[in-house]
Formats: structure tokens, sequence, C-alpha cells
């Protein structure tokens, strides 16, 4: 009861100032981390830079809680590499290999057939109704590099958001209790 | 500056740029390795080659696969992904990959392999264009790494051709 006493006592002699100067610095540090973000999604010319593997499809290659690298140059796509693409009906983006290319002669149209590695079929039957080929405008980019397990951090704030509402609970407690 | 929520933050930022490092040099060292694959790819038998109802030509293969990878593993290799493509030209397409057979290989011993095999995925034309067609069949590699970059390459082999009718 003497710890809730003193915190309830810290809480009501901050001074106006005090209380500012760290809203400030929550501030920028929230605001750095959107440049840094921002930064990154020029450099590699792809609107989500990095991504989390959610499914088992690529195993054991990648597996769930990896995270990817992504870049997307004007380099054209072949198969073999590993691209993130989007669905037009769908929000989630997947994550998988090109396995047919079939490219233009004079444009740079191109089609184009993806698989997840641990599938027994291709993608197929994930594409829209009828049809039959990605083009490229559904890349979003291709995967340059990886690290295991750190994307478990968002796998678990997404499927159980009350851990998310905990930590941003907690870090604002936090934020307003210390004094320095 | 000395409670024991500052000295817990001040080590685990340490530790995380500390295993950051790790990761990064892990993948630089990969650099250091010079690979010398080899590989080679026999047509056995055109099992058929007809064309389908909808106007594309279809062909079914066997294959003759050999190749020695072993000189691509390193520490940081968690797997090769290695597939064979049949890579061609038509008047509509500048480029054609299809991809007829692909495998993963975990370990540096599984790496020195031989398979005979039917191809694995249908081989498909977009439109009629196979009959008598030169191609060129291109085994490609992509070494996926524990941490990091990932690299690929390949090596092309030439000098295959369809025949002339189908069957």
């Amino acid at each position: 009861m003497g710890w809730i006493g003193e915190q309830i006592d810290s809480i009501k002699s901050l001074q106006f100032r005090q209380v500012l100067t760290q809203a400030i610095s929550l501030g920028m540090i929230v605001t750095s981390a959107l440049i840094i973000w921002k930064g990154l999604m020029c450099v590699t010319g792809s609107e989500s830079p990095v991504v989390v593997v959610l499914s088992g499809s690529m195993e054991p290659g990648f597996k769930r809680g990896d995270i990817l690298f992504l870049h997307m140059s004007k380099d054209p796509i072949r198969a073999g590499e590993i691209v993130v693409f989007n669905l037009d009906e769908r929000e989630i983006p997947i994550v998988h290999r090109v396995i047919k290319v079939h490219e233009r002669q004079d444009t740079e149209e191109v089609d184009i057939l993806t698989k997840g590695d641990n599938n027994l079929g291709d993608d197929r039957l994930l594409y829209a109704q009828g049809q039959l080929w990605l083009q490229r405008r559904h890349i979003m980019g291709r995967a340059v590099g990886f690290l295991p397990y750190v994307g478990w951090v968002t796998i678990i704030m997404t499927e159980k958001p009350i851990i998310k509402y905990i930590l941003i609970g907690a870090l604002g407690l936090l934020v307003i209790t210390s004094k320095e | 500056m000395h409670s024991f929520v500052y000295r817990a933050n001040a080590l685990l930022t340490f530790a995380v740029t500390i295993l950051a490092l790790m990761c990064a040099m892990a993948s630089l060292s990969d650099n250091f390795n010079s690979p010398s694959p080899t590989a080679e790819v026999q047509v056995l038998n055109i099992n058929w080659f007809q064309k389908k109802p909808d106007g594309d030509d279809e062909v079914s293969l066997t294959l003759n696969i050999s190749a020695n990878l072993q000189t691509l593993f390193t520490w940081n290799t968690k797997q090769v992904f290695v597939f064979l493509a049949a890579e061609y030209e038509t008047p509509k397409n500048a480029l054609n990959q299809v991809s007829l057979w692909d495998g993963i290989i975990p370990t540096k011993e599984h790496a020195q392999f031989w398979i005979h095999t039917t191809n694995k995925y249908r081989f498909i034309d977009q439109g009629s264009n196979l009959r008598g067609k030169g191609f060129n069949l291109t085994l490609h590699w992509h070494v996926m790494p524990k941490t990091g970059k990932m690299f690929a390459d390949k090596l092309a082999m030439t000098g295959f051709r369809l025949p002339e009718t189908y069957r």
C-alpha cells in the first residue's frame, strides 16, 4: 500500500513543464521510428521493406515468425526468386517462390506463377477466380535477406491484441511515473 | 540512474546490438566462400508431346540430373533450394522459364546427388511453339542462410531440342 501511496504522490507533484518535456521526448522517439521506416521504404523501393512470415508454406527455409528483408528493383523477375505479392482482394501479402516466367518480347509485361516450397501444388488455388498468372504489379518485392525468430513479437501482438494494450499501458505508466 | 529498470534497459539494448552485429558478421563471412559446383543433365526420354485442347503445347520428359553442390555450403547455410528450369524463346515471349523439378538440400552430405525422375511440374507453353524447339536446361540454386543475405546462381546446359512432331 505504501508503494501505491508513493506513486500517487509522485503523480500529484509533477510540474506542467516536466510533463510537457516527457510528452515531447516520447513524440520524438515515435517520429524518429517513423522516419527510419519511411526511409527504408525509399531505399528498398518497396511498400513494406520488412515482412513477417505468417504461414508454414515455405518451410523448412522460412518458418513462421521469421522476418524477411525485401528489395524491389526494375530488374526483370526470374524463376527461383522469392517474391512477396498482394492479390487484388487480399490484404495479407504472400511470400512464395516463382516457378514459371513468361516474359513478352517487346514490353515489360510478364506472366508469373508462384508456389510455396512446402505446398504440393502451385498458387493458382490462391489467385482470384479465373486468374492464372501474376503480373508485375502484384509483386511488392523480392526477399534478399532474413532473420529468424524476430517476427514472433509482431505475430503475438496481432493475434493476442490484449498483450499490445498491456505493453502500451505499461510504457505509458513508466513514462508518467519516471522523473528523469 | 542506478535503478533496476535502467540497468535492465541498458543491458537489453547492448545485448540486442551485439546480436545484430553477430548476425551481420555471419552473413558477411559467406562472401569469403568461393563455390565451384558442377552439374549434368540428360533427357532420357520424351514420354509424350501433345497439343492440349486449349491450344497450348505440353511435353512430359524423363530426366537424369546429377550434381555436386557441396562447395556452396558454409557454416551459415541452412539449406540450398535447387531447381531445374527449361528456358527457351518464342515469337510472343522473349523468355520462358518453366521449372521442371525442384528439391531441397538440407545438409552438405546430401549436396552430391543423382536423380532419375519425370518432370515434377508440367512443361506447358503459352501457345503452340514447342515443335522442334531448342531449349536450355538450367540448374538454379538458392542458398538460404541461417541469418542474413540470400544468394543465388545457376548453370545453363544448352543443346536440348524437342521433337519436330507430336507423339
